[in-house]
């Protein structure tokens, strides 16, 4: 549920470098959370973020929540398909259910963010 | 079978309207208007007879559930009997055939009424001066967070970006306040479900504009403090705003302006009888203290000393308009007749039913479910299903199982401070025998969920439609019919 | 005791059940000095006769629009309303029904709105429409404030021929955001182009508002100022405070309108002193997410039995808070029930046949009355749909206070709303003027002239 290969946040968001570029979405956890998304608003191809700025939004029937930017970045690429089939965020996180890619300047600041085991503990310590 | 759509019974050459006839001469369209404008396919509007439309719409009333109904228990809104007097008056053609712009010599009689009705509003709230324009509850909150901006820009005192809320607040609360342009500062509530002092005290500093409260709060409990909090405010140099939503529980008892509240809206479709019509219309007055009467929206309603009553724009410092024309007239008819009919009396004991009535459900009710907060409530309180999570049976649940017995649930999910919340108000109208009856469904369900989960998490059976898929309405979102589907 | 059922013996066995003595105990959480202060007067209450006689009163202090021969229009328009549409309204399971929050009780609402829905588009051209707002002048501001959301700038621009109402409620909601606001001038009564396109240069514009037909009757060019504001990646928005005119105009979303916003009073509603009415709010589908308050949608139940919904909740107050757009809670439900009523009651060919009426007898009496050699059309030339102004050789006021001793209200005195009109008349004739009640205006105007 977890991938190793992946990184995290305490903001329930999943992080996949490639290079300079990061692909970024949910967490298995947080689809839960939300139940059936039924909307995602997402930003444009060019949108700058920092590192903690809402990028996008996702709805549920009776819920909304914010993602904040893992990183600072600039937003290269977005997951169109989620526009029409926002479900893919609850049927493949980590994979249909991408979000952004983001273009960052230091990659070095991803060896700040959460290994799978350090966030497994904090959805333990969280509950 | 379910009533199609009105489109889906349209038949062509039907009509159901008949027009005064066009007895001028006449000419051709395309001389008075350019072609370009003019629209080359008329707009699908259905064709159906008259006994269509009133067949079609008197069905579609069969599948609403109205306070005439049934028990309406519906927590934060206020579902008293609608008076029927009050409709009979408010469509006399005096009020209902009145042109906004006529002269107002030939409107005394709806300014009068307007006029007594602000008075009145003052009355009950303790305030100094009311403004009748806003047109429901949210609109009055728009309009009174509005005058306490435009008080704090006139004294040049500019900082005062931050709505306080508290975290039991409606979401119309922060809605307001980031529409009038201010961030909100949400406060946690303590172990007694009310304003935490200290919380608040972290909060206030010299950017606070306003503390939004309703009072009693959305647990249907009184804020006791509320004497220190408006003193703390003031020091800090906010003012108070009061959500009028709860006004019914303490008419008589306890005004808004004598509690320190510098602003206050009513809810005339709650707290004065008036009816909720599927929605709205409302009525949504604000009232305020003399200090900030200035920047009411215009126009107010005045008495000139000869005795006749006018419309009055002459106000400098007002916000402006906040809708177009004067609020919703006819809304304010039926409050009007409502004040009139009960009197000081009668509004003081309608408060006290209304606390009454609510204290004997909720006493009754913590017998089965969960009472997270459990002391004397005002006119509403906050149950839970917590006991019956165990039997995998959630508030939803128990809701759409009432709806099998008749009666409208309770608010659910509200206020978001309590987990699995079931907030019920029973109103000043409502007898023992319906309180009773209502107590006994509440246990029976209570019962089926240990018993029975399939039955309770299934439910309902007995209306027209049953649980509809709200995810596929939203995903796929289907708000319109169209021709050819 | 009105209205309550309870009997003083029924109370005091509750509040004996619960342990109380007397109902002052259920207030002892009050502080006493409030309790105290909190004594106020309005007055003893009246029996339902009694009542009845002082309201009657009231209303026959007022002078209706049935008395005498109205010309008034301007925002508040005097349409034939069919008899069975109040009746109608009169179910009390529409009109003592709350918000349809459970749909399985509550479907002849929410299908009713999504009727509602389906006719504003029709008439509108547009991809979907809301459950209705507070009125015309608070959905023009609600448009306004999408038009900031969705281009992500925060000046608004309007032309004069926006109602003076709607304009004045535009600039308190845009000053409370601090949205800039600016005023795009009038050409011959229609908005000029030239100055919208010099403004609209500048790229700073969210949106430019226009109404259709204008506060001054005329019909603007929406197809040529639309290109102009797209051109710019602003938004044009239309509005309507006369819904009949559509029955025979090009809907404002055919000529290229990104949202309209209006006033559906004119449907069903009568002009009761200004409110309630109904404004309605409609856009293009990329706009959808952004319209606010409520909307229905279409689904199924469990038995695949089709309902209806409301549907896109989470853009709303209750679930969003402080980042919804809008902070608006109810909707005009048993309003937008009348317009539904009889817009459907009118039908195609109806509201057609309407639409013509009304502009074949604003027409005859535009000739009529500017055949008067004292009268001015002050926009000649322009096309006009059942408003039109004319100008007098004297102040309004005098001639409105003459012919109202006749038995006449000629049209809305310009002055009071803009002093450079002040011998101005907003004249407007609907479908239930008859020839001979406009040749006696005519005749009558010429009289005291």
């Amino acid at each position: 549920m977890y991938p190793v290969e992946l990184k995290y946040t305490k903001d329930h968001e999943w992080v996949k470098a490639e290079g300079n570029i990061v692909v970024v979405g949910i967490t298995f956890h947080a689809q839960e959370a939300m139940g059936d998304v039924v909307f995602v608003e997402l930003p444009e191809a060019g949108d700058s973020f920092d590192e903690g700025e809402s990028f996008a939004n996702i709805e549920s029937v009776k819920a909304v929540s914010d993602c904040y930017a893992p990183v600072a970045g600039t937003v290269v690429e977005i997951n169109e398909a989620l526009l029409d089939s926002p479900e893919l965020i609850n049927s493949d996180p980590y994979g249909e259910g991408w979000m952004v890619k983001l273009e960052i300047e230091d990659v070095s600041v991803l060896d700040d963010l959460l290994t799978a085991e350090q966030y497994q503990a904090f959805l333990k310590e969280e509950e | 079978m379910r009533e199609p759509l009105i489109f889906e019974i349209s038949k062509k050459g039907r009509k159901g309207c008949y027009l005064p006839p066009c007895d001028v001469p006449t000419q051709k369209v395309g001389e008075m208007i350019p072609e370009k404008y003019l629209r080359d396919k008329k707009a699908e509007l259905p064709e159906v007879s008259e006994i269509d439309v009133v067949r079609h719409f008197t069905k579609l009333s069969t599948y609403n559930h109205g306070v005439d109904t049934g028990f309406y228990p519906l927590g934060s809104c206020t579902m008293k009997y609608n008076p029927k007097i009050n409709e009979e008056l408010s469509r006399l053609t005096g009020f209902a055939r009145l042109h906004p712009y006529q002269p107002e010599e030939t409107a005394q009689g709806a300014l009068e009424l307007m006029y007594t009705l602000q008075k009145d509003l003052c009355q009950v709230a303790g305030m100094d001066k009311v403004s009748l324009q806003p047109a429901a509850g949210a609109h009055g909150e728009l309009a009174g967070i509005m005058v306490i901006k435009a008080y704090h820009e006139k004294r040049g005192d500019l900082k005062r970006n931050k709505v306080i809320v508290p975290d039991s607040a409606h979401g119309t609360n922060p809605a307001t306040a980031n529409m009038a342009g201010f961030k909100t500062i949400e406060i946690a509530s303590n172990a007694r479900g009310e304003v935490d002092l200290e919380a608040l005290a972290r909060a206030l500093d010299d950017t606070t504009a306003a503390l939004m409260l309703t009072n009693p709060n959305t647990l249907g409990l009184f804020e006791s403090q509320i004497l220190e909090i408006a003193e703390m405010v003031h020091k800090a140099g906010g003012l108070l705003y009061y959500d009028g939503a709860n006004i019914n529980a303490v008419m008589g008892y306890a005004r808004p302006g004598d509690m320190g509240f510098d602003v206050v809206h009513f809810n005339l479709h709650k707290t004065m009888g008036t009816p909720h019509g599927g929605g709205g219309p409302g009525s949504g007055p604000i009232g305020v203290k003399k200090r900030l009467a200035e920047f009411l929206p215009v126009p107010t309603v005045e008495k000139a000393d000869d005795g006749s009553f006018y419309l009055n724009y002459d106000m400098p410092d007002s916000i402006g308009k906040v809708k177009a024309f004067y609020g919703n007239f006819l809304v304010m008819v039926k409050a009007y007749c409502y004040i009139k009919a009960l009197g000081t009396d009668g509004l003081k004991e309608a408060s006290e039913v209304a606390v009454l009535n609510a204290n004997y459900l909720m006493e009754n009710l913590k017998k089965t479910y969960h009472l997270p907060y459990d002391r004397i409530c005002k006119h509403e309180f906050v149950i839970n299903s917590k006991n019956l999570k165990p039997y995998g049976v959630h508030t939803l649940d128990i809701a759409k199982r009432l709806l099998d017995f008749g009666y409208h649930p309770p608010t659910v999910y509200f206020p978001l401070i309590v987990e699995e919340a079931l907030m019920i108000e029973p109103t000043e109208t409502e007898s023992r025998e319906t309180l009773d009856d209502f107590i006994a469904i509440m246990e029976k369900i209570h019962q089926e969920a240990i018993d029975n989960k399939e039955l309770v998490v299934n439910a309902p059976y007995n209306t027209v439609v049953r649980r509809l898929d709200e995810v596929s309405a939203a995903r796929n979102p289907i708000i319109r019919w169209k021709k050819d589907e | 005791m009105r209205y309550i059922p309870n009997t003083s013996e029924d109370r005091q066995a509750m509040l004996n059940s619960l342990g109380y003595e007397k109902i002052e105990d259920l207030f002892q959480d009050i502080p006493e000095q409030v309790r105290k202060a909190a004594v106020f007067d309005v007055g003893q209450g009246m029996s339902e006769y009694e009542l009845k006689k002082h309201v009657r009163a009231l209303a026959e202090k007022n002078q209706t629009v049935d008395q005498c021969i109205s010309f008034m229009g301007a925002g508040a328009y005097d349409h034939f309303i069919p008899s069975f549409v109040d009746q109608l309204l009169l179910r009390s399971e529409f009109y003592t029904a709350y918000t349809p929050y459970q749909p399985e009780i509550s479907q002849g609402t929410l299908q009713a709105i999504f009727e509602y829905q389906s006719l504003i588009c029709e008439l509108t051209g547009m991809d979907a429409s809301n459950a209705s707002v507070y009125d015309g002048a608070t959905a023009t501001a609600e448009a306004a404030n999408m038009a900031v959301a969705a281009t992500r700038r925060n000046k608004i621009l309007y032309s004069k021929g926006l109602h003076p109402e709607y304009a004045q409620t535009l600039k308190t909601y845009c000053w409370s955001q601090g949205f800039e606001v600016e005023e795009v001038d009038l050409e011959q009564g229609i908005t000029s182009a030239g100055q919208a396109e010099e403004k609209l240069n500048k790229k700073d514009a969210a949106c430019l508002i226009v109404q259709y037909p204008n506060f001054y009757g005329c019909v603007e060019d929406l197809e040529e100022l639309a290109k102009k504001v797209q051109a710019q990646k602003a938004l044009l928005i239309a509005v309507v405070t006369e819904p009949v005119a559509l029955g025979i105009l090009k809907s404002p979303g055919e000529l290229g309108a990104d949202i309209v916003a209006g006033e559906a009073q004119g449907f069903g509603n009568h002009i009761a002193f200004g409110g309630p009415y109904l404004g309605f709010l409609a856009a293009n589908e990329k706009q959808i997410r952004r319209l606010p308050g409520r909307i229905v949608g279409k689904t199924r139940d469990v038995d695949g039995k089709v309902g209806y919904v409301l549907t896109l909740q989470a853009r709303e107050q209750h679930i969003r808070r402080e980042k919804a757009s809008s902070n608006i809670c109810s909707n005009q439900a048993l309003c937008a029930l009348a317009a539904t009523m009889t817009m459907s009651a009118l039908g195609k060919e109806g509201l057609r046949e309407m639409a013509e009426t009304n502009l074949q007898k604003a027409h005859y009496a535009y000739r009529q009355l500017t055949s008067l050699p004292q009268v001015k059309a002050v926009y000649p030339g322009q096309a006009f749909f059942n408003e039109f102004v004319i100008e007098l050789p004297k102040p309004a006021g005098e001639v409105i206070e003459e012919l109202r001793k006749e038995g006449i209200w000629p049209g809305v005195n310009l002055s009071v709303i803009c002093e450079d009109l002040n011998k101005c008349l907003l004249v407007c004739v609907t479908e239930l003027r008859t020839k001979d009640e406009i040749d006696r205006l005519a005749e009558r105007l010429g009289g005291v002239l």
